[in-house]
């Protein structure tokens, strides 16, 4: 058994229904302290559910979830006073200003006049916020109200933050700045939970679970997730071929014997190939189509290859139990 | 032990700053009312007089011009239009223009002089009931009148009944006493329940409620929280329409204006309840406006503002005991006119009192269960 003490989320067999619909099924993990928990999943596969079950928001419909030591089913009352949350759309009261934000989610915590005083310095300075305390919300930019409703769910210093994607609709300079915080925060012991679309973002997180229509089916650091079987099965590696008409490449490519699969990188294709196959022969084959052929290497799974592929598989699994 | 009214400070604080950084709406919806009281008040008159009445004199001697100037002098009457013929009398009613027609047949004067006994038609309008309802009883007291003259020989008769009606706390019949102290419960309700309705679903709206059910607020801390900054603002306008009542219509205030404050804070609780309940139920900011105005007219016509309680049907009689309106316009006619005091009113105010409390508790059991959230 690992050790208690050392579990921030420990989630058993979660089950929520709306009517017939499984929103999430049978989904178990565990989150360690002073982890950054990446949660990922295409849209509409349950991981705002997750989110709102640890939180309290949602009753289980089965199975049990433990945040911080306390029963959510039992007691969601005493996970709320733990925990911080920061909601897809900032959640921020844009008619009160930087300051007034803070003050009202600070008093909603029951922070003492002293503490709140000295929690907000500490958020304002941590957050940079400080040019901007008497300007409303409203006016913010979006890198600055998330760093504000970032703000609004630490001052209470909750060992624990959920993140439903923190990132979404925010500029990239302010979205490298958000994670640098977040890494800053967790070499503190803060355990963070992030939903993102990001597999940049994915990549950065000390340990990452897909869940794909509310089955958990990926769950462990990027690393081990790189060498599944199912991403990696013996007896094949990646390679990575680089053409300016990539749609024609991969229509080919898909033709060739040997490649087991293959999906466009943006100006390249990321092909899963038998141990033995030739590079040669593919570049020859795409030449005579009268393609421009640039690099062709060998590869590691990026996170998005793992979840492509574990995507592509439960797909396959999921028809097969219908038909 | 969990604290259920935690949170109630921060929402109170945080509330009280959306209302100063709007401040804009807020001035309009005080001093809307007032607009409204100042015209209805001017303009609306309970009293029924000068009736458009047309009339189709076919004698025109004299005993049938001492008639018609009877039914002038009576104030009622505002003979509008003399026509020559039936269908020119029945057309001016149809369309409107007079609402009581008067023929006065051709052999009137000639009947009453041979002694015998003559007719006049009266047509009244029926769609409007004050109104017919006024008409009748003049034409026939004149009618009365007429006949008793012309049947007692001289001025020395007298009558066997003498009813002698007193007309208590409004002697003169003005409209605006008997109008205003209705009209304040009425405003206030508007004001004070479309000022909460949108509380609760803006924060839905904007996700706010989401983020505020992740933090310990209980949600009797976050209703109460929300609601007192508005009881405060309730007052207030409360105190305006006062003043205005008093000062500018001169509506004298015969019960105590302490005893009127005090009992108005049940009412405003009960109106920003129900606009709290109101907010918890709507989807969005124009359903929880649909249904705010729901709750306008029958505050109206079921709380014996317009019409007496007294003559509705049971069923409907018993349902104005839940319309919170019923009980305020009790408490400031009770006041203002009658002079009541507290111990002819407290049970009025225990009502409002509980009515609110359940109306809270209700919106409160929607937050605990988190059906607003799904």
């Amino acid at each position: 058994m690992a050790d208690q003490n050392a579990t921030a989320i420990s989630a058993e067999h979660l089950v929520r229904r709306f009517g017939n619909f499984v929103a999430v099924n049978d989904v178990s993990f565990r989150v360690q302290k002073g982890e950054i928990f990446g949660f990922l999943g295409p849209n509409g596969s349950g991981k705002t559910t997750v989110i709102k079950m640890l939180t309290g928001l949602l009753p289980l419909s089965g199975g049990q979830a433990t945040v911080e030591g306390v029963d959510v089913g039992k007691d969601p009352d005493a996970v709320r006073e733990k925990i911080g949350y920061m909601s897809q759309n900032f959640s921020l009261y844009t008619d009160l200003t930087v300051t007034e934000n803070l003050t009202f989610y600070g008093r909603v915590y029951g922070l003492s006049a002293e503490r709140l005083r000295n929690r907000m310095d500490e958020v304002i300075q941590l957050n940079g916020l400080g040019p901007y305390l008497n300007r409303l919300s409203a006016q913010l930019s979006g890198g600055w109200k998330q760093r504000l409703a970032l703000g609004c769910a630490m001052l209470h210093e909750p060992k624990l933050v959920f993140l439903d994607e923190p990132t979404a609709g925010i500029d990239p300079v302010a979205r490298r700045q958000l994670w640098d915080l977040l890494f800053d925060l967790s070499g503190h012991g803060i355990t963070f939970f992030v939903t993102t679309h990001y597999m940049d973002e994915a990549e950065r997180c000390s340990h990452v679970a897909y869940i794909y229509y509310g089955k958990l089916i990926a769950d462990g650091t990027p690393a081990s997730l790189r060498e599944l079987p199912d991403v990696q099965p013996v007896g094949t590696y990646r390679v990575e071929i680089t053409t300016p008409e990539v749609t024609r490449a991969l229509r080919i490519a898909r033709t060739i014997p040997g490649i087991r699969s293959a999906t466009i990188f943006g100006q390249s294709i990321h092909a899963l190939v038998d141990d033995h196959f030739d590079i040669e022969h593919l570049r020859e084959q795409l030449l005579k189509n009268g393609l421009v052929v640039g690099e062709i290497r060998p590869l590691a799974p990026s996170l998005e290859d793992v979840f492509v592929e574990l995507t592509y598989k439960n797909q396959l699994a999921m028809e097969g139990a219908r038909g | 032990m969990v604290n259920p009214f935690r949170g109630f400070g921060a929402v109170f604080y945080k509330e009280a700053l959306h209302v100063r950084r709007d401040f804009g709406t807020l001035f309009f919806s005080l001093i809307i009312p007032l607009l409204q009281m100042f015209l209805l008040g001017f303009g609306i008159d309970t009293n029924v007089r000068q009736i458009n009445t047309v009339v189709y004199n076919a004698d025109g001697r004299r005993e049938s011009r001492e008639l018609l100037d009877r039914l002038r002098n009576s104030d009622t009457f505002r003979l509008y239009r003399f026509v020559n013929n039936d269908h020119d009398l029945n057309d001016a009613i149809i369309s409107g223009k007079c609402r009581v027609g008067i023929k006065i047949p051709v052999d009137y004067s000639d009947r009453l002089l041979h002694q015998m006994d003559a007719q006049v038609l009266v047509l009244i309008d029926g769609s409007d009931s004050s109104v017919a309802g006024q008409a009748i009883n003049v034409t026939t007291a004149i009618g009365l009148d007429e006949s008793l003259r012309r049947v007692l020989p001289a001025s020395d008769a007298k009558f066997a009944v003498d009813m002698r009606p007193k007309v208590l706390f409004n002697p003169d019949s003005r409209s605006p006493n008997f109008f205003l102290p209705g009209l304040t419960a009425i405003l206030l309700l508007n004001v004070t329940t479309f000022l909460t309705a949108f509380s609760i679903v803006r924060e839905k709206e904007r996700g706010t409620l989401e983020q505020l059910f992740v933090t310990p607020v209980r949600p009797m801390g976050l209703l109460l929280g929300k609601l007192l900054p508005y009881l405060f603002i309730g007052f207030f306008e409360l105190c305006m329409i006062l003043t205005f009542m008093r000062w500018v219509f001169h509506v004298p205030i015969h019960g105590s204006v302490l005893l009127l404050a005090f009992l108005s804070l049940p009412y405003i609780f009960v109106s920003l309840s129900l606009g709290i309940l109101i907010s918890s139920k709507a989807g969005t900011q124009a359903q929880a406006m649909q249904l705010a105005f729901l709750t306008i007219l029958p505050s109206i016509f079921f709380s014996g503002y317009i019409f007496p309680r007294e003559t509705m049907p049971k069923f409907f009689y018993v349902l104005s005991y839940f319309v919170p309106a019923t009980y305020f316009i009790n408490i400031t006619r009770g006041i203002i006119l009658r002079g009541a005091g507290w111990a002819h009113l407290w049970m009025d105010g225990v009502a409002l009192f509980l009515i609110g409390t359940i109306l809270l508790i209700i919106a409160a059991r929607r937050f605990q269960n988190k059906v607003i959230l799904t």
